[in-house]
């Protein structure tokens, strides 16, 4: 007979252990949470005292400024989601080929590892906000027919060029990741190569780089705010930007930069909870 | 598809040869794994490979898939050449059955999932149909309550019953089983070599490498020693594991039973 769990009372020991851990924790939390605060009040009083802070205040802090300015730069902000979102997708498509092309083996193959080599090579290489001065200055005035010559669709352009030098990689690492085995076992199923990469390798592949794609996205979110530099797409930054312009207070910007944490942070906290997630049942199991 | 329905007809030793080796050769750089393999397995006949580690049984048995490419001799499987680089080996593969040491399910597919892959992807198969045949496929291998379960949650010999049930349920002419029970637990290892006997007495024509020589004995109708990439010799168990007449056979033999 098994003994039920109801039956078990803890012993006096037990008890004692677990009144001596309560006592840890209530104790580690006084601790931590006194300390937070003393550092805070230190830099927060530094700031304050300074000689040059009723100057900073009103520039930076000046709360009807804010007040006037959060519309506009909330506007803004919808463009930044609307240009992460459509860019996402076309980073998702265009890195997912790339790592294929990488990860190809045999000697017919060979121009294509070497396409995907350059592209990652020179993508990585260059800083973004190069890429979109090039780009978005550039690209309108090569005046392709068939191609928008909106600096939107350029600024977008350069994000996914870029990202996608990036994310390919995460997915190299994550098709590489996947045990030999199971491309066998694949293949001896009579699945082709191009069917043992769909249905074997890429869903676990897929599987393990999520927690590491969702960091690049949360990234993508503020690199979004870059194509301000080409002054005509108004999201929240060239909002921002116009705001201050009028009378050359600061505050939009810490508006701006407010919001774009409002954004981020629910994202990098939807990161960390999948990547623990994906611990608990553990990437790699059966090899 | 009348791949199910023809399988394991025929009486051991029938005249039907599936598949038949002669001078392969295999060699991984100045490794010589095979040196010139031949032999021969007829419908419904069981043959057991027996070799220390390293003397070919794995490389064997996916020269004969096609998952390796010979260096030279020629394999024939149901009368075809498939050994000619013209051939489609992913068809080749589909007609066989390969089951691996270290099962390799696919772990991001329910059980059900890993046995209907290959009949909707490679045999066409309708989804319907192929969950209802898997289902059954299950069900002879016992596990039809585990259909919805993820690999990773099942014992080492259950899921070396799913893998074995994956590989069957396309009905392949030939079975090719690479140390099945190599990576069990003792106590796991009874339930696959029950499998393996019911199914070798349904007539599914298997080649099987093993360490397991009471279960060579009890299923096989062939027993094919391989040693320095030859087949040293081949027989009936009782000749064979019973009164071996190579030197080599014996050593071999005397060392697994110490």
């Amino acid at each position: 007979m098994r003994t039920e769990v109801k039956d078990w009372q803890p012993s006096a020991i037990q008890l004692e252990r677990e009144s001596f851990r309560r006592r840890q924790a209530a104790r580690s939390t006084a601790v931590a949470a006194a300390s937070t605060l003393l550092v805070l009040g230190v830099v927060g009083g530094l700031v304050v005292s300074s000689p040059g802070w009723e100057r900073v205040h009103e520039t930076y802090f000046d709360a009807g400024k804010a007040v006037d300015a959060f519309p506009a730069v909330l506007a803004g902000l919808w463009v930044n989601v609307k240009i992460m979102v459509i860019s996402a997708i076309a980073i998702v498509m265009l890195s997912l080929t790339i790592a294929v092309m990488r990860t190809t083996r045999g000697p017919i193959a060979f121009p294509l590892r070497l396409l995907g080599t350059v592209y990652v090579d020179v993508f990585r290489g260059l800083p973004l906000l190069l890429v979109i001065f090039l780009l978005g200055f550039g690209g309108p005035a090569l005046d392709l027919s068939g191609l928008p010559r909106s600096a939107l669709f350029w600024g977008c352009a350069s994000l996914v060029l870029s990202y996608s030098a990036y994310v390919a990689e995460v997915f190299r690492a994550g098709i590489e990741s996947v045990h030999q085995s199971q491309r066998l076992a694949g293949r001896a199923l009579g699945l082709t190569y191009a069917q043992t990469l769909r249905h074997v390798v890429l869903p676990q592949a897929w599987r393990r780089v999520l927690p590491a794609l969702m960091n690049d996205l949360v990234s993508l979110q503020k690199d979004s705010g870059l194509i301000a530099v080409l002054g005509t797409v108004i999201d929240a930054i060239r909002a921002a930007q116009i705001e201050t312009a009028k009378d050359f207070n600061y505050t939009p910007y810490v508006v701006a930069g407010f919001l774009f944490i409002c954004l981020t942070v629910p994202m990098a906290r939807l990161t960390d909870w999948y990547a623990r997630k994906q611990g608990f049942h553990g990437a790699g199991s059966l090899m | 598809m009348s791949d199910t329905d023809d399988r394991g007809t025929g009486s051991p030793h029938g005249d039907v040869k599936v598949l038949e080796m002669s001078g392969v050769r295999k060699a991984f750089g100045p490794n010589v794994v095979l040196n010139g393999v031949d032999f021969t397995v007829s419908r419904g006949e069981c043959v057991v490979l027996i070799g220390a580690s390293g003397s070919g049984k794995s490389t064997l048995l996916r020269c004969a898939n096609l998952l390796e490419t010979v260096d030279d001799g020629v394999i024939t499987f149901e009368g075809d050449d498939i050994t000619d680089p013209r051939v489609n080996g992913d068809e080749v593969r589909a007609r066989m059955g390969l089951v691996f040491q270290a099962y390799n399910l696919f772990p991001h597919l329910t059980v059900l999932g890993n046995v209907t892959l290959a009949l909707r992807k490679v045999h066409g198969v309708e989804a319907t149909e192929a969950e209802q045949r898997g289902l059954a496929m299950l069900d002879r291998v016992g596990l039809a309550e585990k259909a919805r379960s993820r690999p990773d949650d099942l014992s080492g010999g259950q899921q070396q019953r799913v893998a074995i049930a994956r590989a069957l349920v396309t009905g392949p002419r030939l079975m090719l089983l690479d140390e099945v029970t190599s990576a069990l637990d003792p106590e796991l290892v009874g339930e696959v070599l029950d499998l393996l006997s019911d199914l070798k007495g349904e007539g599914v024509t298997m080649v099987l490498n093993t360490h397991e020589m009471g279960f060579a004995r009890e299923v096989a109708d062939t027993v094919c020693f391989l040693h320095d990439g030859v087949i040293h010799e081949s027989g009936t168990p009782a000749q064979v594991i019973g009164d071996p007449q190579q030197e080599r056979t014996r050593a071999f033999l005397s060392r697994i039973r110490a």
